[in-house]
């Protein structure tokens, strides 16, 4: 096994992602996409939106960067910026002049989590301008009709410090991302994991155990990403309750009595 | 003020005192409550008798106790031979520690009585050391329950496992199975019980009315066939709870109930079954077939105290979700709400079918024919309402209309001075508990704390503080510009936004004479970005009377120029109170307030009030600040000396409390400092904040000018 290199403008999604639309999200992004508007996923976390983002880049067949975002990225993190080598200065582009380039997707996920400057870079490219500055090299980099901008931001951390600037929201088609409903959550952990149907069930039924246990000492509930976690552990042997416990309840919080808490909620489950 | 007890100086080290030396010791701490009819001379004979470690250790507690009560410590010396009998002696202790306890939350009597029930407590302690408390496993099981879904329900000690739908009362201590995993386990079965009873409908309303007459011996019956029901119900929805269940049984040898139990239990395990049935079936069963003796987990039930909660309870969810309702449609349209609109009953709701629900459905709510989220608030209270009746009647739908939104709502704020006009009682104010070093123990919510606002007063004195010191503000607002977060290159780093040109010519030095070129080239920006909370406590005792009071204020209106500059959030609270009762904090600034007219006004307000009860200010400013996010947090206190407060708040003690706060405060993650004007704090303030963490000003004209300083070193 060797790993692969891949340059990013060549990463095209080749096989199908699955996944399950819950409302009009693909038809909204797709038009949005062919009007050149960016778009914004707000969701909770492991809903889906990466997934979301996979499918969509297959689906319109354009290359997909992903750049998450962390408190240190700075503008010419994204940019690009004049590295040296060989004696020589030589620039290099940043993930979004790349995306920008290829005529590709740009998927900034977490934006709120990257410093505030640095959103501000993406506002011209974000409004009907379309362009990059790319201010180190004097230059403006226009983007083609198939480039897209998308960002993502969870809404449920309600940090005062992490909060989305109304001048930043308001150049985007907003999309919103929540937890499937049960039967369709059922099918997807079904379908990603080969789980039988009536344990799918049982773990839907757990997530939203640990879903009513939000704001009384949880941040946030399970999602459905560990629950397709929690049913790949089952699958491949490990009880459901071990798997609830290693999967779920332990990704979820180190508070022992709340873990406690919900580990008798998977053992009555089971 | 009792201080720790002298060592005995009649008897050599190790050997037990005699009864007269033991009698001499206890007269010096009772003599309050003996007379020539009632001596200490009984138990001393008695105590007598014990080892020496055990004589101290009940003198010890004589002492403590006869700084609350000499009578409590008579009770006491007098039942301490039977305690010690009983129990070892951390028993004795906590025997002790809990009469402490009621007697500052309660008064004497019921503290005697509490030291009176010895042997009951030697039982339960006995109990608990064997068995299972429930106070340990409360927090998991309040949890667990509330993760299974519905209207929360809270844990509470009660003598058998019953509920009024809203508590679960659970016994204190389970000692019936030998193991503590045991105990838990029937804990858990009481808990998933009494929760399925509120889950799967046992106490819906018009069945609980049906239920109120109908005579105690068919509430039995009707008890135990649902409970029979919910074990089929168990079995469908948590199945493992159904198998933890009858693993307990097995465990506990619970012999299965005669006919015609059985047969009922096979009709009330059908799908399709419901509360109803089971009703009918009691009714028709009362008089003619007996109660089965009740499993281990299972309790009486309580029909009345169901039915009194159920009837506040609906009135109650109806209001509130009328309003919420109203608040709803307001928001969704965009528009105030119309009360022609509004009685066309403009909210419906869609059943959806839900195996998983208890009624095999669940609702949607549609706003004017779209289907809309209702907010975390109406779904909850829509589940109760659900829980109740099973349905969601049409009247509920109908938004308040303006008239009715304070219908309900909590009566109008009191001012909290009016509680100390007629009868004394807390409500509105905080509780907290204070340290008690000779206890080794706190007292439960001993003080009660109130927030004020300082009255504002506009008397120029800001302005008056300003021009005076105009040179200093002038000279404080640069240094502290020069402390606000600015961009700040960093040079020679691996990476970064630009190239560092002096780096990189030397770098080409390097290679030139042939050796290693460095990877540092770049210049890095970084924002040193302040994130920095600070709360100033500021002593408002009367002993700053006069010019301390002056330097403060000063003081104040320079700290909030300087760190107006700085961009730091803070807040300002002043303390002062008179005792336990009467502890007081004075809002001068929050910490979501700007720097208006009112705050200088307030500034200028301070006024000296009473006395320094440090420990409770502390642990309420703590509170405050960890609700505030910021990666560093600062309480700064400014006093004029050490705590002390009228009801025997003084010395060891207010300092010993003091203390605790503050290592409560460290333990929260906030930095505790001090600026006093108090020259002999050096003996006592490293004790409280430890050796860096104060600043003694010398002289008071400096205190304007000190504080501003320290803060800035404290925080670059």
């Amino acid at each position: 096994m060797t790993g692969q290199t891949l340059r990013p403008e060549e990463h095209f999604v080749e096989t199908e992602p699955y996944y399950e639309p819950v409302g009009d999200e693909i038809e909204v992004f797709e038009a949005a996409w062919r009007n050149q508007l960016p778009v914004l996923l707000k969701g909770p976390t492991g809903c889906g939106k990466t997934r979301f983002m996979e499918h969509m880049a297959w689906r319109l067949k354009r290359p997909l960067i992903t750049v998450s975002c962390h408190d240190d990225l700075t503008a010419s993190d994204l940019v690009g910026r004049f590295l040296v080598a060989g004696g020589e200065t030589v620039w290099v582009d940043g993930p979004l002049a790349r995306a920008v380039r290829c005529g590709g997707i740009c998927y900034l996920d977490e934006i709120v989590e990257a410093r505030k400057d640095t959103t501000v870079v993406i506002h011209p490219l974000a409004d009907d301008r379309r362009v990059l500055p790319m201010e180190k090299r004097g230059e403006l980099l226009k983007a083609p009709p198939e480039f897209c901008l998308a960002i993502s931001y969870n809404p449920g951390y309600q940090s005062v410090l992490k909060d989305l600037k109304q001048s930043t929201r308001q150049r985007f088609v907003a999309l919103e991302f929540d937890y499937p409903e049960p039967e369709l959550e059922r099918r997807i952990v079904e379908k990603e994991t080969g789980i039988e149907p009536e344990l799918a069930e049982r773990l839907v039924k757990f997530a939203h155990m640990t879903r009513n246990l939000k704001g009384s000492g949880l941040d946030e509930g399970a999602s459905t990403r560990l629950l397709v976690q929690a049913a790949k552990l089952i699958v491949s042997g490990i009880p459901p309750v071990a798997a609830c416990r290693a999967a779920v309840a332990q990704a979820l919080t180190d508070d022992p009595e709340m873990l406690a808490a919900i580990h008798e909620l998977s053992a009555s489950l089971f | 003020m009792a201080a720790v007890p002298p060592p005995a100086a009649r008897a050599p080290e190790g050997e037990p005192l005699s009864a007269a030396a033991i009698e001499a010791r206890l007269d010096e701490h009772l003599d309050l409550v003996l007379s020539s009819r009632r001596t200490a001379a009984g138990p001393a004979r008695e105590l007598a008798a014990f080892s020496r470690a055990e004589q101290e250790l009940v003198l010890r507690w004589v002492a403590v106790l006869a700084a609350a009560h000499a009578e409590l410590a008579y009770q006491f010396a007098s039942l301490a031979p039977r305690a010690l009998r009983l129990m070892d002696e951390a028993g004795v202790e906590a025997w002790v520690r809990q009469a402490m306890d009621t007697y500052d939350g309660a008064g004497l009597y019921p503290a005697v009585a509490a030291l009176r029930e010895v042997e009951a407590f030697a039982e339960r302690a006995r109990a608990r050391a064997a068995g299972l408390a429930l106070e340990e496993v409360a927090g998991v099981l309040e949890r667990y329950v509330r993760g299974l879904g519905g209207r929360p329900l809270k844990v509470e000690a009660g003598e058998a496992p019953w509920t009024d739908t809203e508590t679960l009362h659970l016994p204190p201590v389970l000692g019936v199975l030998g193991d503590r995993e045991g105990n838990f386990r029937l804990y858990k079965a009481m808990a998933v019980c009494l929760w399925a009873q509120c889950w799967f409908g046992t106490w819906r309303a018009p069945l609980v009315a049906r239920l109120r007459g109908a005579g105690a011996e068919a509430a039995a019956l009707y008890a135990a066939l649902e409970a029979l029901r919910l074990e089929a119900r168990l079995a469908r929805a948590l199945p493992g709870a159904r198998r933890e269940l009858d693993a307990l049984a097995a465990a506990l040898a619970v012999a299965p109930w005669p006919e015609p139990w059985p047969e009922a239990a096979r009709r009330l395990a059908a799908p399709e079954a419901t509360a109803a049935d089971s009703l009918e079936l009691a009714l028709a069963w009362a008089g003619r077939v007996a109660p089965p003796p009740p499993r281990p987990w299972e309790g009486p039930p309580r029909p009345e105290a169901v039915a009194a909660t159920l009837e506040a309870r609906l009135e109650r969810e109806r209001r509130t979700l009328r309003r919420e309702l109203a608040a709803l449609a307001e928001e969704q349209r965009g528009a105030v709400p119309d009360p022609v609109r509004l009685e066309a009953a403009p909210f419906a709701l869609e059943r959806i079918e839900d195996p998983a629900a208890p009624e095999g459905f669940t609702f949607r709510l549609e706003l004017d024919g779209q289907p809309i989220e209702p907010p975390e608030e109406v779904r909850g209270l829509l589940t109760s309402i659900v829980q109740d009746l099973g349905e969601i009647p049409e009247e509920y739908l109908v938004p308040a209309g303006p008239g009715e939104y304070d219908a309900g709502a909590q009566p109008a704020g009191r001012d909290p001075r009016d509680v100390w006009k007629g009868m004394y009682h807390e409500e509105g104010a905080h509780l907290h508990d204070e340290w008690d070093y000779r206890r080794g123990h706190y007292r439960k919510r001993w003080c009660v704390l109130r927030e004020l606002d300082v009255h504002p007063v506009r008397d120029g004195f800001v302005e008056r503080t300003l021009r005076r010191h105009r040179g200093l503000v002038a000279s404080l607002r640069r240094t502290f510009e020069a402390l606000r977060g600015e961009d700040r290159l960093l040079r020679r780093q691996p990476e970064g936004e630009e190239v560092d040109i002096d780096a990189l010519v030397e770098a080409y030095a390097d290679a030139a004479t042939g050796q290693e070129m460095t990877d540092r080239l770049f210049v890095r920006k970084r924002r040193e970005e302040r994130n920095i909370a600070v709360l100033f406590m500021v002593d408002m005792s009367g002993s700053t009377k006069g010019w301390i009071n002056d330097a403060e204020r000063e003081a104040l209106v320079l700290l909030c120029e300087s760190l107006e500059t700085l961009g730091d959030r803070y807040a300002i609270y002043g303390f002062s109170g008179m005792t336990r009762k009467r502890c007081e904090l004075y809002r001068i600034k929050r910490f979501d307030e700007p720097y208006s007219d009112e705050v200088r006004a307030r500034i200028s307000g301070i006024r000296p009030q009473d006395y320094t009860r440090m420990g409770v200010a502390i642990r309420h400013l703590t509170g405050m600040l960890r609700e505030v996010e910021a990666r560093t947090k600062l309480l700064v206190t400014l006093s004029d000396g050490k705590p002390d407060d009228f009801d025997g708040y003084r010395g060891t003690y207010g300092i010993e409390d003091t203390r605790m706060a503050l290592v409560e405060a460290r333990r929260e993650g906030i930095h505790p400092f001090c600026i006093t004007i108090d020259r002999e704090a050096r003996d006592y303030l490293p004790h409280l904040y430890g050796p860096a963490n104060y600043v003694v000003v010398d002289e008071v004209r400096k205190l304007p000018f000190k504080v501003s300083d320290v803060y800035r070193k404290l925080t670059s």
